[in-house]
C-alpha cells in the first residue's frame, strides 16, 4: 500500500477508536448533573448512590479518552505535515480556546468530582459536576469548529506557495460561525447525549435483569430514559438541518449520500440499497423525489448529481452511501427502542420484559455505530479534499515520511489500542460487577471546609 | 487589537512554560520508572506505582496542551519536527501509552511472571521515553539538516549523534534523581531509606553527565552560551540552577523532603530555561545551511492569529488560575491510604 492509503487508514483507525470515549463523557456528564441535582433536591440516598456509581465509570472513560487522544493530536504533525502547515494558522485559535476554556476546566474539576466527595460541600461538588459537563461540551465546540472549517472554509486568505502555502485567519467569529459549524456541532453533541444515555440504559437494564441494585438502576433509568428518547428524537431534525447545509455547501457529498448521479432529475430518498459508481446506478427501496421535497419542498426539483463532478473530484460513493444509510437506520432503531422502553417503564412493566431488557443491554452499541458511521460519511464525503476545495488529501501528506514508516506506526498503534481497549473493558466490567456499594454513601462526619 | 509586546516571543515563552511544566511533572513520574526495578518485593513496587497512580493522566494533559500550543503558535515547527523525527516520536507516544497500560495492568493478576513482565515493560518504557525526549532536545542544540522548504532531510540515524545521545543520558539521569526524591517524599520506613540511597546515587550519576554535557556544549556548540556574554544578567539562571542542585543533598540529609523536591523542580525548570535562552530566537536550527533555520519569525502563525490566541489566553487565564488554585487548596495536606485511582 502507498503512504497515503496507510496514513488515511491510520487516521481513520485512531480517530474511530478515540471517538468511542468523548461522546460517552459528554452524555454521561449531563446525566451526572441530572442525578446529582435530584440528590440535592430530595436528599435521597438512592440518587446519591447512583451519582457516585456513575462518577466512577465516568473517570475510567475520561482516562482512556485522554490516553487515546494524545496520538490524535500528534499524528497531524507526523503524517500530515503539509496539511498542518496549511491549517495551523486557522486551527491555532480553536486549539487555544479549547485548551483554555475546556481542557483545564474538565481535567481540573474532574479531581473534585471523583475524589472530592468528603472535601467540599454538596453544592460545591454539584458545581464541579456542572463544570466537568460544561468542559466536555466546550471541547466539542472547538473541535467541531476546526473540523467544520475543513468542510466549509471561511474567514481566511491564502498566503505563500508550494508546500508552504497556508490559509491565514481574517476573522475569528467568521471561523467560529463558518457555514457548517453550528449544524454539525448540534448534531454531534445530541448524538453524544444519546451515546451517554444508552450507556446508562444498558448497565441499568443489566442490573434489572440480574435483580441487583434495583433502586439505583431505576433511579438511573428515570433520568436516562427520557434523555435517550429526547436525544434520539432530536437527531433526525438536527440531521436534516445538517444535510440542508451540505446541499448548499458540499453538493458532491449530498449526491454521494443518496447515490444521485443525474443532475437533471429530482433526488430520491433511498431507504436502503446499493450504488454502483461504474454504471452510475443506484438500486434499492426508494421514495421518488422525497429528498428533493425534504430539502426544497418541491418533489420535482432537480438536484446536482455526481455527473457534474469530474471523476477525480468525486468522493468514494459506495462508502459514503452505505455509512450514511447505516447511520440513519441505526438512529431509527434507537428511537424505537427508547420509546418502547420509556413506555414500559412508565407503566412499571419494564422489569418483567426480559427480551426488552436484553435488547437494551446490547443497545449500548447502537449510538456508537451511528456515531462512527456518521463521521465516516461526513469525512469520506469530503474527499478527495482534506480542506474542501482548497487542499487535496494526497497533497496534505508529510513529504519526508515513507510507507514503511507509516506501516510501522500503524502496527504499533493498533497494538497499543487493543491493549488500551482490553484495559477499558476490564476496568468497566469490574466496576459494573461491583456495582454501587454502600461504602460510597456519604460519611457526614468528615465533611470538608468549603 | 495590538499588543505592546512581541507576540512571537510571548508565545515562545508560553510554549516553553507548558513544556517545562510537563518536564517537571512527568519527570518525576518517569524517574520512578527508572528506579522501579531496584525496589525489591511486590509491596514496595506497588507503593511506588500508587504514588504516581492518580497523577499520570494529569501529567499527560500538560503534554497535550504544550503540543497544542506548539501547533497553534508555530505550526511550521510542529510540522517539521514531528514529520522529521518520525520514528522517535512514534516510539515516544507508544511508550507513553504503553507505560500507562502497564501501570494499570500489573496488579490485576497474582502470577509472578505476569507481574515481572509488566514491571520490566514499565521500567524500560520509562527509560526509553526519557532518553528519546533528551535525544530530541540534544538535536535541537546540534541542529538538523533542513531544506529551504523547511523539511527535514536527514534519517533516523542522523538523530543518533554522540552529543544528542549524551543529552539523552543526562535527561535519564536528571529524571532518575527527580523521581528518587519524589519517592523519598511519598514513602516511609524501609522503602524510604532505600529511596534515599537512590537519591545520592543518582545525584552523582547526574553530576557526571551534567559536567560532561556542559563541557561538550561550550566546546562544540558555543552558540548556546552566546547570550550570557551579551546579557550577563541571564547568568542568574545557571547560578540558580547550580544552587538548586547543591541544595538537594543538603535537604535530603536534613530530612526536609519537600524542600529537596522543590529544589529538584527548580533544577529541572532552570535547565529548561537554559535550553530556551540558548535556542532563542531559533526554534529548530538547520545544520548545515543555518539560513534555513526555523525561527520564531519565519515559523510562527500570522500576527492576526497570534493576537486572537493571546486575547483568548489573557481572557481565560485568570479563571484557569483561580479555579486551579482552589482545587489545589481543596486537596492540600497529606495523602492518606484512600485508593486514589480509577
Amino acid at each position: 500500500m502507498d503512504t497515503e492509503t496507510l496514513a488515511r487508514i491510520q487516521f481513520g483507525l485512531t480517530a474511530a477508536f478515540h471517538y468511542i470515549f468523548p461522546p460517552i463523557s459528554i452524555g454521561l456528564g449531563v446525566i451526572l448533573v441530572l442525578l446529582e441535582g435530584m440528590y440535592l433536591r430530595t436528599k435521597d440516598r438512592t440518587w446519591e448512590l447512583a451519582t457516585k456509581f456513575w462518577v466512577k465509570i465516568f473517570a475510567i472513560v475520561f482516562a482512556v479518552g485522554v490516553a487515546s487522544g494524545i496520538v490524535m493530536e500528534f499524528q497531524f504533525g507526523t503524517n500530515w505535515s503539509v496539511y498542518s502547515r496549511f491549517v495551523g494558522d486557522i486551527f491555532g485559535s480553536a486549539l487555544a480556546a479549547e485548551g483554555i476554556f475546556a481542557f483545564f476546566l474538565e481535567s481540573g474539576f474532574l479531581a473534585v468530582l471523583v475524589f472530592g466527595w468528603n472535601r467540599v460541600s454538596p453544592k460545591v461538588h454539584f458545581l464541579s459536576t456542572i463544570m466537568v459537563m460544561l468542559g466536555s461540551h466546550f471541547s466539542a465546540i472547538w473541535i467541531l469548529v476546526a473540523n467544520s472549517w475543513q468542510q466549509t472554509p471561511a474567514a481566511y486568505k491564502i498566503v505563500g506557495e508550494g508546500v508552504l502555502r497556508r490559509a491565514e485567519i481574517t476573522d475569528f467569529w467568521g471561523l467560529v460561525f463558518n457555514p457548517s459549524s453550528m449544524d454539525r456541532l448540534v448534531h454531534t453533541v445530541v448524538g453524544a447525549w444519546a451515546t451517554g444515555a444508552f450507556f446508562v440504559l444498558s448497565v441499568s437494564a443489566f442490573y434489572l435483569l440480574k435483580k441487583k441494585h434495583v433502586d439505583v438502576a431505576n433511579a438511573s433509568l428515570r433520568v436516562a430514559l427520557p434523555f435517550a428518547l429526547v436525544a434520539s428524537l432530536l437527531q433526525p431534525l438536527t440531521g436534516h438541518s445538517s444535510v440542508a447545509g451540505v446541499a448548499k455547501n458540499q453538493p458532491a457529498k449530498l449526491a454521494a449520500f443518496e447515490g444521485h448521479y443525474d443532475s437533471s432529475k429530482p433526488m430520491d430518498l433511498v431507504l436502503f440499497g446499493w450504488t454502483n459508481p461504474d454504471t452510475q446506478q443506484t438500486v434499492g427501496l426508494r421514495i421518488p423525489g422525497m429528498a428533493s421535497w425534504l430539502l426544497y419542498q418541491d418533489a420535482r426539483r432537480p438536484v446536482t448529481g455526481l455527473d457534474r463532478f469530474p471523476k477525480e473530484d468525486r468522493p468514494p460513493v459506495t462508502w459514503v452511501f452505505q455509512t450514511y444509510h447505516l447511520m440513519i437506520g441505526t438512529g431509527m432503531l434507537m428511537i424505537l427502542l427508547a420509546a418502547l422502553a420509556a413506555f414500559r417503564f412508565r407503566t412499571g412493566k419494564l422489569p418483567d420484559c426480559t427480551l426488552l431488557l436484553k435488547a437494551l443491554i446490547v443497545s449500548v452499541a447502537l449510538p456508537h455505530i451511528a456515531n462512527q458511521m456518521g463521521w465516516m460519511s461526513a469525512e469520506l464525503g469530503r474527499q478527495p479534499w482534506i480542506v474542501y476545495g482548497l487542499l487535496r488529501t494526497s497533497d496534505g501528506l508529510s513529504k519526508v515520511v515513507s510507507a514503511p514508516m507509516v506501516l510501522t506506526s500503524l502496527i504499533l498503534f493498533t497494538l497499543i489500542y487493543l491493549l488500551l481497549f482490553a484495559l477499558f473493558l476490564f476496568l468497566l466490567d469490574r466496576k459494573i460487577k461491583e456495582g454501587p456499594t454502600l461504602e460510597m454513601a456519604s460519611k457526614r462526619s468528615d465533611r470538608g471546609l468549603i | 487589537m495590538n499588543y505592546p509586546f512581541d507576540l512571537q516571543t510571548a508565545w515562545f515563552l508560553l510554549v516553553g512554560i507548558l513544556l517545562t511544566g510537563y518536564a517537571i511533572l512527568d519527570g518525576f513520574d518517569l524517574g520512578i520508572g527508572t528506579v522501579y526495578l531496584l525496589a525489591k518485593g511486590d509491596t514496595h513496587r506497588r507503593i511506588l506505582l500508587n504514588s504516581i497512580g492518580p497523577v499520570w493522566d494529569g501529567n499527560e494533559v500538560w503534554l497535550i496542551t504544550g503540543g497544542g500550543a506548539l501547533f497553534a503558535a508555530f505550526p511550521h515547527v510542529y510540522a517539521t519536527v514531528f514529520s522529521g523525527f518520525y520514528l522517535p516520536f512514534i516510539l515516544l507516544l507508544f511508550g507513553l501509552i504503553f507505560r500507562a497500560v502497564a501501570i494499570e495492568f500489573r496488579s490485576k493478576l497474582e502470577s509472578q511472571r505476569w507481574r515481572s513482565a509488566w514491571d520490566v515493560s514499565f521500567s524500560v518504557a520509562s527509560v526509553l521515553i526519557a532518553l528519546l525526549a533528551g535525544v530530541a532536545l540534544g538535536n535541537m542544540i546540534v541542529g538538523v539538516p533542513l531544506n529551504k522548504e523547511m523539511e527535514y532531510t536527514g534519517t533516523f540515524f542522523t538523530l543518533l549523534n554522540p552529543y544528542s545521545l549524551l543529552v539523552g543520558v543526562t535527561t535519564v539521569a536528571l529524571f532518575t534523581m527527580h523521581g528518587s526524591i519524589y519517592a523519598v517524599l511519598k514513602t516511609e520506613g524501609e522503602l524510604q531509606e532505600q529511596a534515599r540511597k537512590w537519591v545520592f546515587g543518582s545525584i552523582i550519576f547526574f553530576a557526571l553527565c551534567y559536567v560532561l554535557t556542559t563541557m561538550a556544549t561550550l566546546l562544540f556548540f558555543p552558540h548556546m552560551a552566546e547570550k550570557f556574554r551579551t546579557q550577563p544578567i541571564l547568568l542568574a539562571v545557571p547560578m540558580l540552577n547550580v544552587l538548586a542542585l547543591f541544595n538537594i543533598p543538603r535537604e535530603i540529609y536534613r530530612r526536609n523532603e519537600m524542600m529537596a523536591f522543590l529544589s529538584s523542580c527548580v533544577a529541572v525548570a532552570t535547565l529548561m530555561a537554559l535550553f530556551g535562552i540558548g535556542l532563542y530566537p531559533n526554534l529548530v536550527l538547520s545544520n548545515p545551511n543555518p539560513e534555513y533555520s526555523l525561527t520564531i519569525r519565519n515559523a510562527s502563525s500570522s500576527n492576526a492569529s497570534l493576537t486572537i490566541m493571546m486575547t483568548i489566553a489573557i481572557l481565560g487565564m485568570p479563571f484557569v488560575l483561580a479555579y486551579t488554585s482552589a482545587i489545589y487548596w481543596v486537596f492540600r495536606g497529606k495523602v492518606n491510604t484512600e485508593a486514589l485511582h480509577y
